[in-house]
């Protein structure tokens, strides 16, 4: 494997991990607000 | 997957890029799905809070993301045949099959749990089975079997409004029934359309499309016939009370500028793809008109509120 390809390597690592930390940081707080909403309106099941 | 422009022994795998999962959502494919998802969900009868119809959308997206890249991970060997889907991730090697596989069975389950959860299990039971027809039905079953392929499988694209009213009140009624109507007899017209000038990537693809197996004139035919069961599926619901005259002036319309397109390309006798002018407007338009009478019938149900 050559350095570029090593550089590339780790390039997409590191872009998929940040948008990976991006995802799941919107989605436990979009899953939160849906508890937040189903409680205020007495849908909790 | 090996690094793009290089292949064979010495390649090395590289991870995909993350863009490539957003395009094996098929993102524009989705626009459509959404915006025919929100209208259900907004004429539906009911409240549902922002934040649960924002979820419900989201996953309609999913869902429909999760279809797209299943159908993506199924078909990298016909998409590498055809000149319009050559570059998508799969064919062109910037991602491995098991990671689209894994991608798209994540999504799915993902959309219709998180459906089932945020809204109520019957819109996640009909998100499951919109996934499960396009993926089944369509793409593995009918596409490369039947030149039915498409109107069969235009069910898979109907279901959103459906999902978005049933996310609302919890079951489905006249309305967004003719809405899945309206969708379904819109696809053949729609698609063959399309298939008329890239008629020779299905063929390469053996794609078993209308025009591939029946030849042009035919399909030029069945275009047209099909226009006037969708024209009658666009004016059901003003003709059966369920929408206002809003919806029923852009109906009436948008339908007699989609027959005029669809005569046109009906009486033509042009097998040149660079030629082909008609059809690709109409292909253009049916985009656009679907976009129309959905947006009307939100309309209409505003201005029936004030």
């Amino acid at each position: 494997m050559t350095p570029d390809q090593q550089r590339e390597i780790q390039k997409r690592q590191r872009s998929r991990s940040i948008v990976m930390a991006l995802v799941l940081g919107a989605l436990a707080v979009l899953i939160f607000a849906v508890a937040l909403s189903k409680i205020a309106n007495g849908t909790m099941h | 997957m090996a690094l793009e422009g290089e292949t064979g022994p010495n390649a090395v795998p590289m991870p995909a890029d993350w863009r490539d999962f957003i395009a094996l959502t098929k993102p524009r494919v989705m626009t459509l799905v959404v915006f025919t998802g929100l209208c259900g969900l907004l004429v539906a009868p009911g409240h549902l809070p922002f934040v649960l119809a924002f979820t419900a959308i989201l996953c309609i997206a999913l869902g429909a993301g999760a279809a797209g890249a299943l159908n993506q991970w199924y078909e990298v060997d016909r998409d590498a045949r055809m000149k319009r889907t050559a570059q998508r991730p799969l064919p062109a090697g910037r991602m491995d099959r098991q990671s689209a596989l894994h991608f798209g069975v994540g999504l799915a389950v993902f959309s219709v749990l998180l459906m089932g959860l945020a809204t109520n299990w019957f819109a996640a039971a009909i998100l499951a089975v919109s996934i499960l027809f396009y993926v089944f039905v369509y793409t593995i079953w009918l596409k490369p079997r039947t030149a039915q392929n498409i109107v069969i499988g235009g069910a898979a694209g109907a279901f959103p409004p459906l999902i978005g009213w049933a996310a609302v009140t919890g079951n489905v009624a006249p309305l967004p029934i003719a809405l899945f109507a309206l969708i379904f007899f819109w696809t053949p017209p729609h698609f063959w359309s399309l298939a008329l000038f890239v008629r020779t990537d299905y063929a390469n693809a053996g794609i078993p499309m209308l025009p591939v197996v029946a030849g042009e004139v035919p399909t030029r035919r069945q275009i047209l016939l099909y226009t006037a069961i969708m024209a009658v599926a666009a004016l059901a619901p003003v003709l059966l009370s369920l929408t206002g005259l809003v919806y029923g002036l852009t109906a009436l319309v948008a339908t007699g500028v989609f027959a005029a397109m669809a005569l046109q390309v009906a009486l033509r006798r042009e097998s040149d793809p660079a030629r082909m002018g008609p059809e690709k407007r109409l292909f253009k338009f049916s985009v656009l008109y679907l976009f129309l009478l959905f947006g009307a019938v939100v309309a209409d149900h505003w201005i029936k509120l004030i």
